[in-house]
C-alpha cells in the first residue's frame, strides 16, 4: 500500500482540507471539560461545607463534656447524649464484630473456591444473586427481619417479651418500709407469684447482707434494736418486682437489646462488605496465586498467605464503609428499639439501648428551638465519632499496606 | 517411520525416562488443546517444547504439575505419568505432585514479601524447620539459583525491588526449596533482557544435572542452546520430537524444518 493509495492518511488529509478538525477548538474543548469536572468537585465540597457551618454554627456553642457525659432531659439545657452514644458504640462493635468474619468468609468462599461440579455452581451463583440483590434492600425492611427473626424467633419459642431461656438474672420483691429501709426477698422468675410474707424469710439488704425477714403487724410499734429495725417489715408491706442483671446476661429469643440491633445492622452493612471484599480479592494478581499454589500450597494456604494479605487494603476500605453506614443507620435501629427514653448506657448485650442517630432524630422532631441546638451538638457528636473511627481504620489499613516490613 | 525416543534415550545416553506421557488428550470445555501426545522426558536432561502461539505446549507443561486444575473448564484423558505415578489419577495429592514438580512462570511472580520469606514460602509450607536449617535452606537455593551473590545483603528487602532477571532467578530459587525432582519453565525468558536471558540459561544448564527440566520457548536459539530434547508442537500435535540437534540440524518433517528455518510461526 502506496502513501497515494485512495485510503492512505496523506491522501485523505490532502483531499478534504476543509474537513480537518480544528486544533484550537479541540483544546478548548478539552479545557473546558476539565473545567466542568472541577466545578463538579468543588460544588459537592461546598454543600459538604455549608452543612457543617450551619451545624457548628448551630451547635458548637453550647457543646460541652456535659453534653456528652449526661442522660437525655426533658429541659433542653440538661440534656445528654451519653446513653445514646454508649449504645451506638456496643451496636456498632457488635456489628463489627459479626460482620467482618462473616462477610470476609463469605467473600473468600465466593471468590476462591468456586466449584466445579454444576450442581454447586448453580448454588454457587444463586448466593452471589442473592447478595447482590440484598445490597439493594430498603434498610427498614432489615429492621422488621431483624426484630421478628432475632428479636422474637419468628415467636417460635416465647417471644420479645417473654424469654424462655434467661442466664444471669436474678429476681427480687423488693419491700420498702417507712421509705427507707428496704429488702430483697429472692423470687424464682420474672413471673412467679410473689412469696408470702412470714417471719424468717431469707431477704438481702441493699448492702447483700443475708437476713431473715422479721414481719410485725400494722399497727405495732418498730423494735428498739437497730439491727433487728433493719430487718423488720410490716405484714401490709407491698412487694415490687425486680431484676438483677449480670453483665453476661443472656435471654433467648434475643428481645429488643444491643445484640439485635448488631444483628440487625448486620444484616444492613453485609452486602456491602461481601462484595467490596470480592472486588478486592479478585483484584489480586493471578499470577501470585499460582505462584503459591505451584509449589504446593492448598488453597486454604494460598489464601492465608498470600490472597487475603494482598487483599487487606481493599477489605479495610469496604469495612470503614460499611461501618459508617452502620453508625448512622437509624430506620432499621428504629424498628428495633423504638423510641423511648434511655436513661443508662447498656449494661449487657440484652439492654434495650438508643443510638444517636435516633437520640437526634428524636430532638429535632420536637417543637422546641432549643432542641434543634441540641440536636446540633448531637449530630457534631456523631460526625466526631464517625471520623474518629474511619481514622483509625485508615491507619490500620495504611499499616498492612506495607507488606514488606 | 516414527522417531522411538524412549529406545533412543535409552540406547544412545542411558537416560531414564521421567515423565511418560502417551495418547494425552486436553480439552478447554469442547475445544480439544492437545490431541494425542506421546513424548518420553527424559531424567536429568533439558526439554523444550517449541511451537506457535497456541499450539498447546503451555497447556501440557501445565497438566505435568496440575496446575490446569484451577481452570474450570479444563479436563485431561490419556496417560500422563511421573516415574510410575498416574499424574492425572484423582487419587493423586496435587499438594505433593506440586512439591515434586515445581513450576517457572513467563512473568517473574514474586511474593510481595521480602526474598527470604518468598524462599522460605514453600519449605515453610511443607516442613517444620528450625531457624538456622530454614536459612541454610534459603542460602542453598538461591546458591543454586545463581542469585546468592547477589542478593546475600538485603535477603529482608523486597523481592519486587529486584531487576526482573534477579527476581526470576529468585522465583526458581522459590521452586527448588521444596526439593522437586521436575522444573516446569514457561517461558522464563520472554519478559527478561538479553543479558539476564543468558544468566537464566546459564542456570538451566547447570540445574539440569540434578533436575529433569522441561522448558517452555519461543526463542528458538535457547531451544538449541539449552535443550538436550526438543519437541515441535503445531496445533496441538506434536510434529516431530527428537535429540534437539537432529531437531534443528535435520528435521525429519517438513514442518518441523519450516519452522525452525523461520518460514513460519
Amino acid at each position: 500500500m502506496s502513501d497515494d493509495h485512495l485510503y492512505s492518511p496523506q491522501r485523505l488529509q490532502q483531499a478534504h482540507p476543509g474537513r480537518l478538525r480544528s486544533l484550537r477548538r479541540r483544546h478548548r474543548l478539552d479545557y473546558l471539560f476539565v473545567r466542568f469536572c472541577q466545578a463538579t468537585a468543588w460544588c459537592s465540597v461546598a454543600i459538604l461545607a455549608f452543612i457543617l457551618a450551619a451545624i457548628l454554627f448551630q451547635g458548637l456553642p453550647g457543646l460541652d463534656w456535659k453534653f456528652i457525659s449526661s442522660a437525655p432531659s426533658a429541659t433542653p439545657a440538661e440534656a445528654g447524649i451519653r446513653p445514646a452514644l454508649f449504645g451506638s458504640l456496643w451496636v456498632c462493635g457488635v456489628c463489627a464484630l459479626l460482620t467482618l468474619p462473616i462477610g470476609v468468609a463469605t467473600a473468600i468462599f465466593l471468590e476462591e473456591f468456586k466449584p466445579r461440579e454444576r450442581a454447586m455452581r448453580a448454588l454457587h451463583g444463586f448466593i452471589q444473586l442473592n447478595i447482590s440483590n440484598l445490597a439493594g434492600v430498603p434498610s427498614v425492611v432489615y429492621g422488621i427481619i431483624g426484630l421478628t427473626a432475632f428479636g422474637g424467633m419468628f415467636g417460635l419459642m416465647g417471644g420479645a417479651n417473654r424469654p424462655v431461656v434467661q442466664i444471669g438474672a436474678k429476681y427480687y420483691d423488693q419491700f420498702i418500709s417507712e421509705g427507707k429501709r428496704i429488702l430483697l426477698v429472692p423470687a424464682k422468675n420474672a413471673n412467679s407469684p410473689p412469696a408470702p410474707l412470714a417471719s424468717g424469710l431469707t431477704a438481702f439488704t441493699l448492702a447483700g447482707e443475708r437476713v431473715a425477714v422479721n414481719v410485725i403487724r400494722p399497727g405495732a410499734s418498730l423494735p428498739l434494736s437497730q439491727a433487728l429495725r433493719n430487718r423488720t417489715l410490716r405484714s401490709t408491706a407491698e412487694a415490687g418486682r425486680i431484676s438483677h442483671k449480670a453483665w453476661y446476661y443472656f435471654r433467648f429469643p434475643l428481645g429488643r437489646g444491643v445484640l439485635t440491633g448488631g444483628l440487625t445492622l448486620m444484616l444492613v452493612v453485609l452486602p456491602t462488605v461481601i462484595i467490596a471484599s470480592q472486588e478486592a480479592l479478585r483484584a489480586v494478581p493471578k499470577s501470585l496465586r499460582e505462584a503459591s499454589l505451584g509449589i504446593g500450597a492448598t488453597p486454604w494456604q494460598t489464601v492465608r498467605n498470600v490472597t487475603l494479605p494482598a487483599a487487606t487494603p481493599g477489605i479495610m476500605t469496604g469495612a470503614i464503609l460499611a461501618m459508617s453506614r452502620a453508625i448512622g443507620e437509624a430506620a432499621p435501629v428504629l424498628i428495633i428499639c423504638g423510641i423511648v427514653y434511655i436513661g443508662s448506657s447498656p449494661g449487657n448485650l440484652m439492654d434495650d439501648f438508643s443510638v444517636m442517630p435516633l437520640q437526634i432524630f428524636n430532638w429535632a422532631a420536637r417543637p422546641q428551638s432549643e432542641f434543634h441546638r441540641v440536636a446540633a451538638q448531637g449530630i457534631i457528636v456523631l460526625l466526631a465519632v464517625l471520623l474518629t473511627f474511619n481514622a483509625i481504620a485508615v491507619l490500620i489499613r495504611n499499616r498492612t499496606q506495607r507488606p514488606f516490613s | 517411520m516414527p522417531f522411538d525416543a524412549a529406545a533412543y534415550l535409552k540406547k544412545e545416553s542411558g537416560a531414564v525416562t521421567e515423565i511418560d506421557i502417551d495418547h494425552f488428550n486436553a480439552y478447554y470445555g469442547n475445544f480439544q488443546a492437545l490431541r494425542e501426545i506421546s513424548l518420553a522426558i527424559p531424567k536429568n536432561r533439558v526439554t523444550a517444547f517449541i511451537g506457535p502461539s497456541g499450539c498447546g505446549k503451555t497447556t501440557l507443561l501445565r497438566w505435568i504439575n496440575r496446575m490446569n486444575d484451577i481452570v474450570p473448564t479444563a479436563r485431561a484423558e490419556g496417560k500422563l505419568q511421573l516415574g510410575n505415578a498416574d499424574i492425572l489419577s484423582k487419587y493423586t495429592d496435587v499438594v505433593d505432585l506440586r512439591r515434586q514438580v515445581g513450576i517457572v512462570f513467563q512473568k517473574p511472580n514474586p511474593f510481595p514479601k521480602s526474598i527470604y520469606d518468598n524462599v522460605a514460602y514453600g519449605p515453610r509450607l511443607h516442613l517444620r524447620l528450625s531457624r538456622s536449617e530454614l536459612d541454610g535452606l534459603v542460602e542453598w537455593s538461591l546458591r543454586k539459583a545463581a542469585v546468592w551473590e547477589e542478593v546475600k545483603d538485603r535477603l529482608r528487602k523486597p523481592a519486587l525491588a529486584l531487576s526482573g532477571g534477579q527476581q526470576q532467578r529468585v522465583c526458581i530459587a522459590r521452586a527448588i526449596a521444596t526439593g522437586p525432582q521436575v522444573l516446569l519453565m514457561d517461558e522464563p525468558c520472554s519478559a527478561l533482557d538479553p543479558i539476564s536471558t543468558s544468566s537464566i540459561e546459564d542456570l538451566v544448564y547447570e540445574l539440569r544435572q540434578q533436575y529433569t527440566i522441561v522448558m517452555v520457548t519461543h526463542n528458538m536459539q535457547q531451544a538449541s542452546r539449552v535443550s538436550d530434547m526438543t519437541a515441535f508442537f503445531y496445533q496441538g500435535r506434536v510434529i516431530e520430537y527428537g535429540p534437539t540437534d537432529q531437531i534443528f540440524a535435520r528435521p525429519q518433517q517438513k514442518q518441523t524444518e519450516d519452522y525452525v528455518t523461520g518460514k513460519f510461526g
